[in-house]
């Protein structure tokens, strides 16, 4: 790296000559339509930093309408081949989306690629700013910051890395079968690891699936067998990721087997154990809780693999040291209760997490008295309430598992779609309370109170169940209920469940005796989806949902390469775009194994061994677990394929040892100089975070012009 | 902090004298130093605000002024009847979020040569400041007289819960606090569903058929749930249910004797302290017999209600939902994303933050 900014000019066809040492710099300023020309005058840009930044090496200043299309480009191409530029900077939206696009275009013209930057005036002004005069002198400041650190840009070449066939799936959902299978079928490996006994995920709790009504299992377990025979899938289920190392292409993952204390290969699936164990045990997840299994089990009938495991803290030969039935009746000799959990380490390309959700615990609604008012269920419950392999055979019944309800009221957007627990929509409960109004019906017609705020049936199919349901005689009341309170005092209230709920299409408040609720309970991310996100180095919301690469155009790839998601994981979702997505998520993964190889951005961070301390401040600090450190030399080194270039290091180093490339202090302080050199008032300028600066505008929301962004490495030092 | 600074109120002097009597003992006995600020003024009740806004906050706000003025270390200024509380909470609530009315109250103050900055002084309720600053086991240390075989009903009415804008109480839909205080004195505590129902506030004086019926509803429900008395945090409620069961029994043809003491009270009694002392006797629906039961064999628990409409259950039943511990349970109010206004007082972590 450079100390003095003075850079050669890179390779390229030299049609101008450019002297030695020489930096010609080309400006193009976008118009993007009306969304940057519609606030910032680019004219007067392009033509002030033509003049204005001569001395800086401009040779070329242009605005157009739309420099991302093909005529825009060769603007850029027929310049640097014309003009013998050796730097481009493009002044239009961010670079989460265009960066490539440019610096694309700069490498088709011989140019080095990384000698190309991309700055906003987008999302950082036009869309955030209506003042147009106070806009357009921001445009020229960010522009100028990018005009500086261009200069000092020097050319970078890709890392190359190879990439493993083999493809690690989390989950086994219906999200993480359909990925398994697309993938297994392609031809390649797959590992497909699940925490549960069983393959199947929430899917398998489910009696009926809307709208079509087909029955969850019929659908279900046909994938599950497929999943659990094909030759190019190894399953790992009772076990959890434990830790990730290494980056795309490349990564060694480990896996906690736990001990099953069931000889895998011996047990045939025979179930007599099952039937012979003594204890019973309430299953709270695959029976949320509304079911018993015993001590050794497998979760259900269809179960994939067909081994039981012993719950260990409730069998009776752990507890006591005493029973063993299993054993016992075991004709195959298959029980171990010596067995030990195990780690496996498994190498590697591609990560595809479908995780899927929890349910939202109503108990944290106390008005709605779910776990004090016995015939208070959740939507859960009542799955397996009518699931014919469920508790009650598949009868819907009142708590005491006999008597059968005349009157259910179903509440919607428990916990979802309310400020005081989630925001969002669930987008699946209209549909589930749809369904369930419906089985009542079938099961017991009974009479069926629907209580929804507003019903959203939008997906093939969904609003024609919606007037199916309205048609079998649901009454539909549009109002949140208040409370749902055993106190009778009105004539038929006597021994009900009544929920108290305004009407907001009659207009008044009603008071409704019923004999059973059903809350239709919301989706949340699972309870560790941060240490989850944390430990394959993806980011989540707020709320704890993964965060997709792009929200719209992307959604099944996250920011890290070579890791993908598919499902619930990125926020709630019905079963046909979960099985999309993981198929998705299969097409992504097979396009990378394609590839065989792959370019790395060379965006990195680099440790100078002579000037590091050792403290290993960066190591923890690092969100992509790539400093380590060394213990035979006593420093820290940077694996430059798992480095992401975010400058957490570069900023946390006390002894300034960690330098960027692409990004060195000299770049960056030399683009905050120009983004400073033009105020609009001659007033000191704010710093702001250049990410949230990026959503800021992505949500057109206002923002002062007095705030001005660099890209993330900078904001990270500030 | 064991120094607050304390509002009365006008009930503590009229019609809620047992409790103040009561709180004055119990507060002492517990260590909390109560320091009445000079010159308060009536909050205003629930009347006031329905006639006219800027008027009504700066007659509340006259306290705050005040209590500003005294506080020697910030404070907390605590208020133990209920309308007290909520217009005190309201009024620093609403003048920080509106600017304008803020403007207008401190331009009536100042008439008097006072001043208040929303914010600065930090509103509590005696239930919660015993609940979380002087916490359960503290109280649990305190009982002599432990009430058990006493069956009581928490009431809290519909003023101390909501609205909540600093997020002090864990679940202000159905809060426990006082559940959870009453079951610490050992008494028997009845899951009573009306607990922020209204009492009828002065619904008794404008409209008496509609205030009686609202009575009676509570009434018949603690009778329902053989609750031998009622146990409230609100001088309103308190008198409400009180003095009008007499006219609520005439107008119903019912004959109901429920009794309603307040917490405080039931504390005293709880920490060996003199009944008479702690204002018992002077409820107009004698608590005495209730009392007598603090000892006894619980009549009531042992003929546990078991309503007619509850099928006994037989092995097909199913298993209810497993319940977290009462600590465990996650806070009632978590806003997402929704950072709680103002301050967090130090000692209460709003429920907001545990989220973050």
């Amino acid at each position: 790296m450079s100390g003095n900014g003075r850079q050669p000019a890179a390779g390229g066809p030299s049609v101008g000559v450019p002297a030695e040492g020489e930096i010609r710099i080309g400006v193009y300023v976008c118009h993007c339509g009306s969304n940057i020309a519609g606030v910032v005058d680019v004219v007067e840009v392009a033509r002030w930093a033509g003049e204005t930044l001569k001395d800086q090496g401009v040779v070329i200043s242009r605005d157009y309408r739309f420099m991302c299309s093909s005529p825009g480009q060769e603007l850029i191409t027929d310049d640097i081949r014309d003009h013998g530029l050796n730097r481009i900077v493009v002044a239009a939206c961010s670079p989460h989306l265009h960066e490539n696009t440019f610096r694309t275009a700069t490498a088709r013209a011989g140019l080095n690629p990384y000698l190309c930057e991309l700055v906003s005036i987008r999302e950082q002004d036009s869309w955030v700013h209506t003042d147009k005069a106070a806009a357009t002198a921001k445009a020229k400041a960010i522009l100028a910051g990018g005009v500086e650190r261009v200069r000092r840009n020097t050319p970078l070449d890709p890392l190359i890395v190879d990439i493993n066939s083999a493809t690690l799936v989390v989950g086994g959902g219906i999200a993480g079968i359909q990925a398994a299978l697309e993938i297994a079928d392609a031809g390649f490996p797959v590992y497909l690891v699940e925490k549960d006994p069983s393959i199947g995920g929430h899917m398998a709790q489910f009696d009926k699936t809307f709208p079509t009504l087909d029955c969850a299992a019929c659908i279900l377990t046909p994938r599950m067998v497929s999943a659990g025979t094909h030759p190019n899938i190894t399953l790992l289920t009772w076990s959890e990721v434990t830790h990730v190392d290494g980056f795309v292409g490349n990564f060694t993952v480990t896996v906690k087997k736990k001990a099953r204390y069931v000889d895998e290969d011996l047990c045939t699936g025979c179930g007599i154990c099952q039937e012979k164990c003594p204890k019973n045990v309430i299953d709270e997840v695959y029976e949320a809780g509304l079911g018993y299994r015993k001590a050794i089990y497998t979760p259900f009938a269809q179960a994939v693999p067909r081994t039981p495991v012993i719950d260990r803290e409730n069998c009776t030969y752990f507890i006591k040291g005493t029973c063993k039935a299993c054993e016992k009746f075991c004709e195959k000799d298959a029980i171990r209760f010596e067995q030990q959990d195990q780690e496996l380490t498994l190498e590697v390309g591609n990560i595809i997490l479908a995780t899927g959700y929890d349910i939202f615990d109503a108990r944290k609604i106390a008005q709605y008295g779910y776990g004090r008012l016995p015939n208070v269920f959740t939507s859960l419950e009542f799955e397996r309430l009518t699931n014919s392999a469920g508790p009650t055979n598949g009868r819907i019944t009142l708590r005491d598992g006999v008597t059968e309800p005349k009157t259910v009221g179903i509440i919607h957007c428990v916990g979802s779609r309310d400020r005081n627990f989630n925001n969002y929509c669930s987008a699946i409960c209209c549909m589930q309370s749809l369904k369930f109004a419906h089985l009542v019906k079938e099961h017991t017609g009974a009479t069926v109170y629907d209580f929804y705020i507003d019903m959203r049936t939008a997906a093939k199919g969904y609003d024609e169940f919606y007037q199916r349901v309205m048609e079998e005689g649901t009454l539909f009341v549009r109002g949140k209920p208040a409370e749902v309170t055993e106190a009778g005092r009105l004539p038929g209230e006597e021994g009900k469940l009544i929920v108290q709920v305004e009407d907001t299409l009659a207009g008044r408040q009603r008071r409704i005796p019923v004999d059973m609720v059903v809350l239709s309970v919301g989706l949340e991310p699972r309870a560790d989806a941060k240490e989850l996100a944390q430990r394959f180095g993806i980011s989540c919301s707020f709320d704890g949902w993964a965060i997709e690469k792009h929200p719209k155009l992307d959604p099944v790839a996250t920011m890290t390469e070579g890791v993908f998601i598919a499902g619930c994981i990125s926020g709630p979702k019905d079963i046909p775009n979960t099985v999309s997505q993981g198929a998705a998520a299969a097409a992504r993964v097979l396009g990378m194994i394609q590839q065989k190889h792959m370019k790395l951005e060379p965006i990195k961070a680099t440790v100078h061994a002579e000037q590091c301390s050792g403290c290993r401040i960066c190591n923890t600090m690092c969100p992509y677990n790539a400093i380590s450190f060394d213990d035979a030399k006593g420093v820290s080194g940077i694996n430059a394929a798992m480095c992401q270039g975010c400058g957490t290091c570069v900023a946390a180093c006390p002894a300034g040892a960690i330098a960027g490339t692409g990004f060195s202090d000299e770049q960056v302080l030399a683009q905050i100089e120009g983004l400073l050199s033009v105020g609009a008032d001659g007033t000191p300028l704010k710093r702001s975070a250049y990410p949230l600066a990026h959503h800021q505008g992505d949500g057109n929301r206002p923002t002062p012009t007095d705030v001005r962004s660099s890209s993330i490495e900078e904001t990270v030092r500030a | 902090v064991s120094r607050y600074l304390y509002y009365p109120g006008c009930s503590m002097d009229g019609s809620g004298r047992a409790y103040g009597e009561s709180l004055t003992a119990v507060c002492e006995h517990l260590g909390l130093t109560l320091a009445e600020i000079d010159d308060w003024n009536c909050c205003g009740a629930t009347e006031y605000v329905g006639v006219s806004l800027s008027p009504a906050y700066a007659l509340i706000a006259r306290n705050l002024a005040i209590a500003s003025k005294s506080q020697t270390e910030r404070e907390p200024l605590v208020a133990a009847c209920s309308a007290c509380y909520l217009n005190l909470a309201k009024a620093d609530s609403y003048m920080k979020e509106r600017p304008l009315l803020n403007e207008r109250v401190n331009v009536a103050l100042d008439a008097g040569g006072l001043h208040y900055d929303p914010g600065s002084v930090e509103i509590r309720h005696l239930l919660e400041v015993i609940m979380n600053d002087v916490g359960l086991d503290k109280v649990r240390a305190s009982v002599v007289k432990p009430l058990a075989g006493l069956r009581v009903a928490p009431y809290l009415g519909c003023m101390l819960p909501r609205p909540d804008p600093d997020h002090r109480w864990k679940n202000h839909e159905r809060p426990d606090d006082l559940d959870r205080l009453l079951e610490a004195l050992g008494a028997d505590v009845v899951d009573f569903p009306l607990k922020t129902e209204c009492c009828g506030g002065h619904m008794t004086q404008i409209a008496p058929k509609v205030g009686l019926e609202l009575i009676k509803r509570l009434v018949d429900e603690a009778e329902h749930h053989l609750a031998d008395m009622m146990v409230t945090v609100c001088p309103m409620c308190q008198i409400n249910i009180d003095a009008y069961q007499g006219e609520m029994n005439a107008l119903f043809h019912t004959k109901h004797k429920m009794p309603i003491v307040f917490f405080t009270q039931l504390m005293g009694v709880a920490f060996g302290l003199d009944p008479k002392k702690m204002g018992i006797g002077r409820e107009l629906t004698n608590a005495r017999p209730a009392l007598k039961k603090i000892g006894q064999v619980p009549v009531a628990a042992a003929a546990e209600v078991t309503p007619a409409h509850r099928p006994r259950p037989d092995k097909r039943a199913l298993p209810m939902p497993r319940m977290a511990a009462s600590d465990e349970v996650p806070a009632g109010v978590a806003p997402a994303g929704v950072a709680p206004a103002g301050v967090a007082p130090a000692g209460v972590a709003p429920a907001g933050v545990a989220r973050q």
